[in-house]
């Protein structure tokens, strides 16, 4: 168990390092994600008053699309130069591979949430963080569920040529309970009275989804990865 | 299982499949510990598909490859310990260095002293003044001899190279040919592929010639080897039996 950590640890690293040199999944997620939700606090900001529970869904559809972003580049870096098969070949649980690899694009995806979070805290007055707790563990959990999902599909098609077209066409409807869930327990949290069993409900269901498809990609991702 | 030890490889009755594309029909050859063998064909042979189904990258559509008599389901990852595999694409990672691409794969490989090996492979890629420049900015020839060290850093049982000579100047194709035969005196196996008969000359102890995805000629040595490939691929392009060949 402690190879497959360490096999984790060294896969996300490297991932971290080659990011941190060229920054491009990190600023093109961020910019994206923060325009997306500079256009709609146009849309749902009237006379300076939001329309109730807007913020819910502007998080997580910003999350979301900001996500596949990074999802479609951090397996397309393993293509050029064919790396993805130098990977394969290591003499190493594919599985830790994967892990390694989803921890890389969770790391960028709570990146990106900081951002999404501070816009829409800022142009909403939205206060996210009253029951800290629970809104940290929702995100988390979503971001867990959106990119084990994403991940393996992401992983799966690195050798279809319409892989760009592919990935959101599986992902969305995979991830459509994630992010209902996501939407319902941060509306939960943030309305005016606030529903704290209806946010651990939501939490739950997206925690229960995280281990159905961690589990599934687990097992999945080495036969998959063989030609 | 984990004391297996790679001395022998038995391509049984191969074949691979891309939709209706045949890459590879009925193969079968067998190599030898010591052995330094040359995959030879025009493009579109199939010796790229020969040795991604050698390295367990590929699956075969039909047929069996034994590698020490045993299947590479049985073996897993300690066969994947015994085989280093360099493919025409470099498998490295431009944005990194020359030193970071060769510590992460050591410490991938769970080598004991990544350090040392780093720095003796850098040594030996003529890199160690670059080895804190990332990949980038190499040529293909830096970039090549990176890769190389890459594949032989845990000095793997059973090497196979897709086209290790290209990009190589002349002092580095003279270095790489002795260290492939210093490697089949090592008793391990290597199996490269190559269209370059001038290269494979001299090195290979033995020659395969694919051609159309079917074993068209076995040579062992070199001395004739010229002139029978011209031979051959000046032929039919039906040539070849995909029989056995020991």
């Amino acid at each position: 168990m402690g190879d497959f950590f360490r096999v984790a640890w060294l896969v996300m690293r490297k991932d971290v390092r080659i990011e941190s040199r060229s920054r491009e999944v990190l600023y093109t997620t961020s910019f994206f994600a923060a325009s997306c939700v500079l256009v709609f606090s146009f849309a749902f900001v009237r006379a300076g008053r939001p329309v109730d529970g807007a913020e819910a869904g502007i998080v997580w559809v910003a999350l979301a699309y900001a996500g596949q972003l990074a999802l479609g580049r951090a397996f397309e870096r393993e293509l050029h130069q064919d790396a993805l098969r130098g990977l394969l070949l290591a003499p190493v649980e594919r599985a830790a591979i994967f892990v390694g690899k989803l921890l890389g694009i969770m790391l960028l995806m709570v990146l990106v949430e900081a951002v999404v979070i501070f816009f829409v805290a800022l142009f909403f007055s939205t206060a996210f963080f009253e029951f800290p707790l629970l809104f940290v563990a929702l995100l988390v959990s979503g971001t867990i569920g959106f990119a084990a999902v994403g991940a393996l599909f992401a992983a799966m098609l690195t050798r279809a040529k319409s892989r760009a077209v592919l990935l959101p066409v599986l992902l969305y409807p995979v991830t459509v309970p994630v992010l209902i869930a996501g939407v319902n327990g941060t509306l939960s949290l943030i309305q005016a009275d606030p529903n704290l069993d209806l946010a651990r409900f939501w939490l739950a269901l997206v925690t229960f989804f995280d281990v159905v498809f961690l589990t599934l990609a687990l097992w999945t991702f080495e036969p998959l990865m063989t030609e | 299982m984990s004391v297996f030890e790679l001395d022998e490889l038995n391509v049984k009755h191969v074949s691979r499949q891309y939709g209706r594309r045949r890459a590879l029909a009925r193969v079968t050859f067998q190599v030898q510990s010591g052995q330094v063998v040359g995959l030879l064909g025009p493009n579109g042979a199939g010796k790229s598909t020969l040795l991604g189904i050698l390295a367990t990258l590929i699956a075969p559509s039909s047929g069996n490859v034994f590698y020490g008599g045993k299947s590479s389901k049985d073996l897993g990852s300690v066969l994947r310990r015994q085989i280093g595999f360099l493919s025409h694409d470099l498998q490295i990672y431009p944005e990194l260095t020359a030193k970071e691409n060769l510590e992460f794969f050591a410490n991938l490989y769970g080598e004991m002293k990544p350090d040392v090996l780093v720095a003796k492979a850098l040594e030996r890629a003529r890199l160690s003044d670059r080895a804190d420049d990332t990949v980038d900015g190499f040529s293909r020839g830096m970039r090549q001899r990176l890769a190389l060290e890459r594949a032989l850093l845990h000095e793997p049982r059973l090497v196979l190279l897709d086209e290790p000579f290209t990009g190589l100047d002349d002092r580095s194709i003279d270095e790489l040919s002795e260290r492939l035969r210093a490697i089949g005196r090592a008793g391990r196996m290597v199996i490269f592929a190559t269209h370059d008969l001038d290269v494979a000359e001299g090195v290979v102890d033995r020659a395969l010639v694919l051609r159309s995805g079917r074993i068209a000629l076995v040579q062992d040595g070199s001395s004739s080897l010229r002139t029978r490939y011209r031979a051959m691929l000046h032929e039919s392009p039906n040539v070849g039996n995909g029989g056995n060949y020991g």
